[in-house]
């Protein structure tokens, strides 16, 4: 479970203070697929770096399963990230000197898992996902489509609490972007919570609720016609 | 985990390999320098010890350079023995004579003594006997020959064959007596002259221009450390014989000649392993230098890294093993490059200078020591990057 209360967040830049958070407040339950939906300019990166326990907030408190966020070192956060939350970026950002198998592996070394263990989790990720015959190839060797499904492997294998996307598809043709949503909707009904941030209203409208940001404001969206006017 | 550690780091120096190669270049350089220098002192030190040391510590050497018209005699030479700390005594009279026999012919390196030489030098005869009393008594034309001498002059193929066959010094027939034992290597190395010959005294001084009066001998004492009293003791002697007149004469103590270069190998081995050691620590500047590039070529490997879970202890290690790694496989390949050096040396020159296992020692912590100082600041400049700037990195 997510929750936002009066988070701010303030960047300086050229001297002027820019408000990316400004005082957000929100709620996302465990099992829910969110869509968080905005322009670029509008806040959406800071929100995600923040949900992800990339950054802290400045002002106000981020509860992540009940617990604070906002003054944990940088170890806890590391810690945090690596067992409750599955990233999933536009440009993907697999290692590109490690294989297909390496790169979901890696997550569950730093978790310290047992090499069996792993091993065992890695190829449940890769067959989820349909690749585990290419596990072998290294990202250069794989489609855009491909290597975000390893991408996404990457994150499923630590069994995460919170699946965190970021833009997924807008590295991807629209057929193979289809094919991932419908991967993120398998993921919802197997139970996931699913964050997906994005600019593209007719991705944004697959989540079952959307929440929109304006200019570092964060509110509910009531119906589609709304996101329409967001982007 | 420190096994992913060891097998990343691995993988980035393979895939960087002219890099990594030209990194550790400068770690091999240095302990190449350390390695040869300091084992090639060490080995001439040991070889220059052995060839004072064969000639005896417990032993005075002296020279008189102004016999005031009245040379010493043998017999009076003789009278040293009442001195309470002497246990031998020989004169020496040297001189390089030609030796001949048949149509062989060389320059050899003749010493005119008596029997208390061989005692005082500690020197041993395997075939036949060496000069006696009577020899020098009655100015016999006998001589003790090294074992080259009788194998490449009087041409024997034992080189006990040698005694009771004739050959000639100066022009002069003498009868050999005794072999002397085979040399050490490392000794016999650092001879000018290959060949030599012991006569007696008295027939020296027939033989030669050169001896007239006794001009140097040699004398022992009782026990290595009596050698000083009796320096002093012969010291005074020489003062009575020759009008107070330090000048006269010198003596010198081998042990301390031995002591004094003792002291110098010591402080060439310090010098010359503390020059090797900078070359070391530029090498370990190289290291620093490159892996600080690593870190700023892989910022945004590090993001991710970070993003999906990995602490700044892991990242710390996983650049501290690789600092690591590249310092000790430059000082592995030193070592080799080394051990490779001393045998080209000893093929090319015949110099043998044994690689000493306290010097590899001393090179592979140093390098280790090296690769964690110059490895730590670019590991932690890594571990401290933030993992959103990291990860925007457009590098």
């Amino acid at each position: 479970m997510i929750e936002f209360i009066d988070v701010s967040k303030v960047y300086e830049i050229g001297g002027t203070e820019v408000r990316a958070l400004d005082h957000a407040n929100m709620r996302i339950d465990d099992g829910e697929f969110v869509s968080i939906v905005g322009p670029s300019g509008s806040g959406k990166s800071t929100l995600m770096n923040i949900i992800g326990c990339l950054d802290l907030a400045d002002e106000g408190h981020y509860l992540l399963d009940g617990q604070e966020i906002s003054d944990y070192t940088e170890s806890e956060l590391a810690k945090i990230r690596n067992r409750k939350i599955g990233f999933i970026f536009q440009d993907f950002n697999l290692l590109p000197k490690l294989t297909a198998y390496e790169n979901v592996e890696l997550p569950l070394i730093y978790q310290r898992v047992s090499h069996s263990a792993r091993k065992r989790q890695v190829e449940e990720a890769l067959n989820r996902v349909g690749l585990w015959d290419r596990r072998h190839h290294k990202p250069t060797e794989l489609s855009g489509g491909q290597q975000q499904r390893v991408a996404i492997a990457r994150a499923l294998a630590t069994r995460p609490s919170l699946f965190l996307a970021d833009e997924p598809t807008g590295n991807l043709d629209q057929k193979t972007g289809r094919e991932l949503i419908e991967l993120f909707h398998q993921l919802h009904e197997a139970g996931n919570t699913i964050v997906l941030i994005t600019h593209d209203g007719n991705i944004a409208k697959e989540a079952a609720r959307s929440i929109k940001i304006l200019d570092g404001h964060v509110s509910d969206v009531r119906d589609h016609s709304e996101i329409e006017e967001v982007v | 985990m420190l096994l992913q550690s060891l097998k990343m780091a691995w993988s980035s120096i393979l895939s960087n390999k002219m890099r990594s190669f030209l990194t550790m270049l400068g770690i091999i350089i240095g302990v190449v320098a350390l390695v040869v220098l300091v084992s090639v002192v060490d080995g001439a030190t040991g070889q220059v010890t052995d060839v004072v040391s064969s000639l005896g510590t417990n032993l005075l050497s002296v020279q008189i350079s102004d016999d005031k018209g009245r040379p010493i005699g043998l017999s009076e030479l003789e009278s040293l023995r009442d001195l309470g700390d002497l246990a031998e005594l020989a004169p020496v009279g040297n001189d390089v004579l030609l030796a001949r026999s048949g149509a062989q012919e060389e320059l050899t390196s003749v010493t005119g003594t008596t029997t208390g030489y061989a005692v005082i030098e500690g020197i041993e005869v395997d075939y036949g006997r060496y000069i006696n009393g009577a020899d020098v008594e009655n100015h016999l034309n006998v001589a003790v020959i090294n074992p080259a001498l009788a194998r490449d002059i009087l041409k024997t193929e034992q080189v006990g064959e040698a005694v009771g066959r004739t050959f000639y010094l100066g022009g002069i027939p003498f009868s050999v007596v005794g072999v002397l034992e085979e040399e050490d290597e490392n000794v016999s190395m650092w001879q000018m002259i290959s060949y030599s010959a012991y006569i007696p005294y008295t027939s020296l001084v027939r033989l030669s221009s050169k001896a007239s009066g006794i001009s140097s001998f040699m004398a022992s004492a009782v026990s290595d450390e009596r050698l000083d009293m009796l320096e002093q003791e012969v010291g005074d002697w020489l003062l009575r014989r020759f009008d107070n007149d330090e000048t006269a004469f010198t003596i010198i103590n081998m042990s301390t000649i031995m002591g004094a270069m003792d002291q110098i190998m010591h402080t060439m081995t310090v010098m010359l392993g503390g020059i090797a050691a900078i070359s070391l620590l530029v090498g370990g500047i190289g290291i620093m230098n490159i892996m600080l590039v690593s870190v700023t070529e892989r910022t945004r490997e590090i993001g991710i890294r970070k993003a999906i879970g990995a602490g700044q202890g892991t990242i710390l290690l996983q650049f501290l093993i690789e600092a690591l790694m590249l310092s000790l496989m430059g000082c592995a390949l030193g070592v080799a490059s080394s051990y490779g050096i001393l045998r080209l040396i000893h093929a090319v020159s015949g110099y043998d200078f044994p690689m000493s296992p306290q010097i590899v020692t001393v090179s592979v912590v140093f390098s280790l020591a090296i690769g964690m100082i110059f490895g730590i600041y670019p590991a932690r400049k890594a571990a401290k990057k933030k993992p959103i700037d990291a990860l925007h990195y457009a590098g």
